[in-house]
């Protein structure tokens, strides 16, 4: 099939990079979690996060729940402000942007959620919740215009014949359909970044290619950036090119997903890596256990997160965390012990 | 249809209904398997294939307007659909348990841990409040938690370990049956390893068979000693994990698990499964895979297949085209 080979050239690791579109550079995150006035308990959900999302390349952000993926999205599109740190797009600080710039910010960057039945307002029809948008944000289309794009887009997501699916609600669609909806709705203000936050994990198995394949197509054709969260290390590897690996809102590694997947640096990727269920295998009992949980990680903690679960933890680990160290070209990893 | 002795479970052409107003689904189409004692027997298949309702039937919990409608289900030589009140006390939870997909609510929030399982062990057994606290705090060593955190209340653990406990309540009769209906399922893939091997370790401990049901059929192919492969209401394959791995006979059991991107080897576009499968009010003539799949040839579209042993693979499956 001839777009077997277009996943195939993307898998490579590309030489030459484009500039970075989105940047995130040295965000830290806190939220006040109680504590009193004079000793306030801080939670630290993001620790120094630097990364770049370049335009038609996917980077795919991996961690468990309550690691800060999602809080990484909201930052990035301006929900959530850094306590410190900063976001940038096309080289300007986006917490300087003006009124009429961030309009223009808003249309660039654009969401999709991993809940296609709370995404999507129930009260409207297919074409209502496109049409919104693009009123709203291509003002130079008009009339006819406007509804010649809806059929485009819907057409573009998959969704023939379009002209039926502009008269449905989302509760005459499955939950596929939904989120391809949700796509075409990110898709028509013409964005240049997409922020996917699990955009797979409420659907289905077997319409869950279906949906990263579309998203493939689209980061191809339109030049897009995206950034792809999961708790799939797997989805990960298949559908991005670099991937990085988040623990208790720090950046353990980073690199080319191919690296990350075949060759693990960091202990934790690797922990992460032998608990995908491979069938391959038996389930092996372990003879040594040490179930420890993603610790809440406050202000006023030092040294490296995973040091409680982690086998080669020594001294050093529980008062400094590592700066990034270069394990090959473009593959980043913090550990002492690599 | 003769009773094997090595089975513990029976299932014989089960039927479960949903009543409606105007009219009747047939969400489970008459489906048999049997689970051997000591077994490991998996249900996969996506959502809407009727996968919970069969767990539900087998325990005697199918509510309004769900109906078993037919079949029957034999435990031990005993037909579960006879059960009498008394019988069917006994029968649940002191048999057959159940660990449901989401931790988090099946533990009452407002009551401490240890009350909930001493409840289950006075209910079932005749002793003191002392005898079953002192088999709670068994249980917990069981699990890998440590006694100490009896007093604590549902809210004070994390969602392995409140998971753990439910299986520490689904264990402390000794069933000898545990009907998991997706247990690691909304968990993180660390936590769902741990908990895995647990089971694996303790169901070789103590010897209990379990019903384990899932989507991921990567998780299931490592964990169960044998699979069956359900689609809208129906068993299209039947067989033991590496066949249904290594040597998929039903084009959709091949379909499902060409569905999970691998972490290994080449990195090539995979489809997925096009479209969606049958609402239950419109089930297609024939095969029901028969719109989706992309082998389907013209018998598959007017006449329904029937599961039909394949020896040499030690499986059986309902497709036309194995008989060829």
């Amino acid at each position: 099939m001839p777009s077997s080979s277009t996943m195939m050239t993307t898998a490579q690791p590309v030489a030459k990079i484009p500039d970075s579109l989105l940047k995130l550079v040295d965000a830290t995150l806190d939220f006040a979690i109680g504590g009193n006035m004079f000793k306030p308990k801080v939670l630290r959900a993001l620790s120094g996060v630097s990364f770049e999302l370049h335009a038609g390349r996917s980077l795919a952000l991996v961690g468990e729940s309550g690691s800060g993926k999602s809080t990484i999205a909201r930052v990035l599109s301006r929900i959530y402000q850094p306590s410190s740190g900063k976001v940038e797009f096309g080289g300007q600080d986006i917490s300087t942007l003006r009124k009429s710039e961030l309009a223009h910010f808003r249309e660039d960057v654009q969401m999709i959620f991993q809940d296609p039945f709370g995404s999507l307002n129930q009260t409207h029809t297919v074409g209502y919740i496109l049409e919104r948008p693009i009123k709203l944000h291509r003002r130079e289309l008009k009339g006819a215009d406007v509804q010649n794009h809806i059929v485009e887009l819907l057409e573009q997501v998959g969704l023939t014949p379009a002209k039926d699916f502009v008269r449905r609600r989302p509760h005459e669609l499955s939950g596929g359909q939904r989120q391809r909806v949700a796509i075409a709705r990110a898709l028509s203000v013409q964005p240049k970044v997409l922020l996917a936050d699990e955009p797979t994990s409420m659907l289905d198995v077997s319409v869950r290619l279906g949906i990263l394949n579309l998203l493939e197509e689209q980061k191809l054709q339109k030049n897009l950036a995206t950034l792809f969260i999961t708790h799939d290390i797997a989805t990960a590897r298949y559908f991005a090119e670099d991937t990085a690996v988040l623990y208790a809102g720090h950046l353990v590694e980073q690199g080319p997903s191919e690296h990350i997947t075949s060759r693990p640096q960091h202990p934790y990727t690797k922990l992460l890596i032998d608990s995908v269920p491979n069938p391959d295998r038996r389930v092996a009992v372990s003879t040594e256990r040490k179930a420890a949980d993603i610790p809440l990680w406050t202000s006023d903690k030092i040294g490296c997160p995973f040091a409680a679960r982690c086998p080669r933890a020594t001294s050093i680990c529980s008062h400094e965390m590592p700066e990034p160290q270069s394990a090959q070209t473009g593959h980043f990893v913090r550990c002492h012990h690599v | 249809m003769f009773f094997d002795p090595s089975a513990l479970m029976e299932v014989r052409n089960l039927a479960i209904d949903y009543v409606g107003d105007n009219e009747v689904l047939r969400a489970v189409n008459g489906i048999s398997f049997n689970i051997k004692r000591g077994e490991i027997f998996g249900l996969a298949g996506e959502s809407g294939c009727g996968k919970s309702t069969v767990a539900f039937g087998l325990a005697r919990l199918t509510r309004l307007p769900g109906l078993v409608s037919g079949g029957s289900v034999s435990f031990n030589g005993e037909e579960v659909l006879n059960f009498d009140g008394d019988r069917l006390r006994q029968y649940r939870w002191g048999e057959v348990s159940f660990v449901f997909q989401s931790a988090m609510n099946a533990l009452n929030p407002v009551i401490r841990v240890s009350e909930q399982l001493t409840d289950v062990i006075q209910t079932h057994k005749s002793c003191s409040l002392q005898v079953a606290r002192e088999r709670a705090a068994e249980m917990f060593e069981l699990v890998g938690i440590h006694p100490d955190r009896l007093e604590d209340f549902p809210h004070q653990f994390s969602g392995g370990m409140r998971q753990r406990i439910c299986i520490a309540i689904a264990l402390c009769l000794e069933p000898k049956l545990i009907i998991m209906d997706e247990p690691t399922t909304a968990l993180d893939v660390v936590v769902q390893r741990d908990i895995i091997e647990q089971i694996r370790a303790l169901q070789e401990q103590l010897g209990f068979s379990v019903l384990f049901i899932t989507h991921d059929l990567g998780l299931m192919i490592e964990f169960c000693d044998r699979i069956g492969i359900m689609y809208s209401g129906e068993l299209v394959e039947v067989g033991p994990s590496a066949t249904i791995f290594e040597n998929p006979l039903h084009p959709y059991t091949e379909a499902l698990g060409q569905s999970f991107p691998p972490l290994t080897g080449p990195r090539v576009r995979l489809e997925g499964i096009e479209g969606s499968p049958p609402r239950l009010s419109e089930i297609p003539l024939g095969c029901r895979f028969s719109p989706r799949c992309s082998k389907a040839i013209a018998v598959c579209k007017n006449q329904s297949p029937h599961l039909i042993d394949y020896p040499k693979q030690e499986s059986r499956a309902a497709c036309h085209l194995l008989q060829l």
